[in-house]
């Protein structure tokens, strides 16, 4: 979902960088309360780790592909200030160095898959996280239903930004059922990928997994309440 | 070598792997959005990337023949730029400069 330049007109674009540049700056702020010595590596490995798997892209449909865009598997793991932050570099360099992704259209990548997707993704796991059990798998399942939701909630903004800003004169309808379609089944891959890649991480290191640290933190936190 | 270490150490060896090996093999269709563009008719107002021409574009080495080595070079050089990028940005955010170590 790297938007090519064009698609979207000028004003457009620029307003998104103007919005993607707000939210940045607030992730910059939140993450330093969530990020410490111990877990900033982890959120380097997972710039570093969805560099590489965005680079797989799977079959979807008849001539369709998709990859992973891993919104929700960086909330999940380093919680979605830093996760924002780890998406964005991820997208300036294959902007910069791959010439993947306009880069006038870099603002309007940036705000779908670096702030909705993540916000969306982290809001889900949120959610499902509460009415499961809590033990890892719920982690796992929660993670992977967030990133199930993620992909079409970015597609979502790719649509807005359509209507407000599209170049061309095509149906809006007819791009938001098509977006929204094959963005659910891209979908289904990031669920898996994501499920387990949170597998393996709560495996050897659930110490550095934010959405399991938090987890823990607020049921010692209720039994001292108690 | 600590747990730690080799919990980081393992992590980019994956990622190298992933996108130095694994990426050649990685469907060549367009994309979600390159798809729903071409079928609707939208695919023409893209324009060409500003840094198209570059040395790395669209994860290929200029000047390697060879399909596989151009496309994992392009990885393993993405994953290093990634690791060195993201590293040094991520420890500056994390340094709290009111209880700096002595």
């Amino acid at each position: 979902m790297h938007i090519p330049d064009g698609f979207i007109d000028v004003p457009t674009s620029a307003a998104f960088v103007g919005l993607s540049a707000v939210g940045i700056g607030a992730a910059l702020k939140g993450a330093r309360t969530q990020l410490d010595d111990k877990t900033a590596p982890l959120a380097g490995l997972t710039a570093v780790f969805i560099f590489a798997v965005q680079m797989l892209n799977f079959p979807v449909v008849a001539g369709t592909s998709g990859h992973l865009i891993g919104a929700a598997l960086a909330a999940v793991l380093v919680g979605p200030w830093a996760a924002t932050l780890a998406l964005t570099v991820v997208l300036l360099m294959q902007a910069f160095l791959f010439a993947d992704g306009g880069l006038t259209a870099l603002g309007l990548s940036v705000f779908n898959m670096s702030i909705i997707s993540v916000w969306v993704g982290y809001g889900t796991f949120l959610l499902i996280r509460k009415i499961l059990p809590k033990n890892k798998s719920s982690i796992a399942i929660a993670a992977s239903i967030a990133a199930a939701v993620s992909v079409p909630a970015a597609a979502f903004g790719f649509w807005v930004q359509y209507v407000i800003g599209a170049t061309g004169t095509f149906s809006d309808s007819a791009v938001f059922t098509s977006m929204i379609g094959v963005h659910i089944l891209i979908g289904i891959g990031e669920a898996i990928i994501t499920g387990l890649t949170v597998t393996a991480v709560l495996a050897s290191r659930s110490d550095l997994v934010f959405g399991w640290k938090n987890n823990k933190n607020k049921e010692v936190l209720e039994i001292k309440n108690v | 070598m600590s747990k730690n270490r080799k919990f980081y150490i393992g992590g980019f060896i994956v990622s190298l792997f992933l996108a130095g090996v694994v990426s050649f093999y990685a469907s060549s269709s367009p994309d979600g959005l390159e798809k729903v563009a071409g079928d609707i008719g939208f695919i023409e107002t893209a324009k060409d990337h500003t840094l198209g021409d570059g040395a790395l574009a669209d994860y290929g080495v200029k000047g390697i023949e060879n399909e596989r080595a151009s496309v994992g070079v392009a990885g393993v050089i993405g994953v290093i730029g990634t690791a060195v990028v993201a590293g040094v940005f991520f420890k500056l955010i994390a340094r709290k400069p009111e209880k700096s170590k002595s």
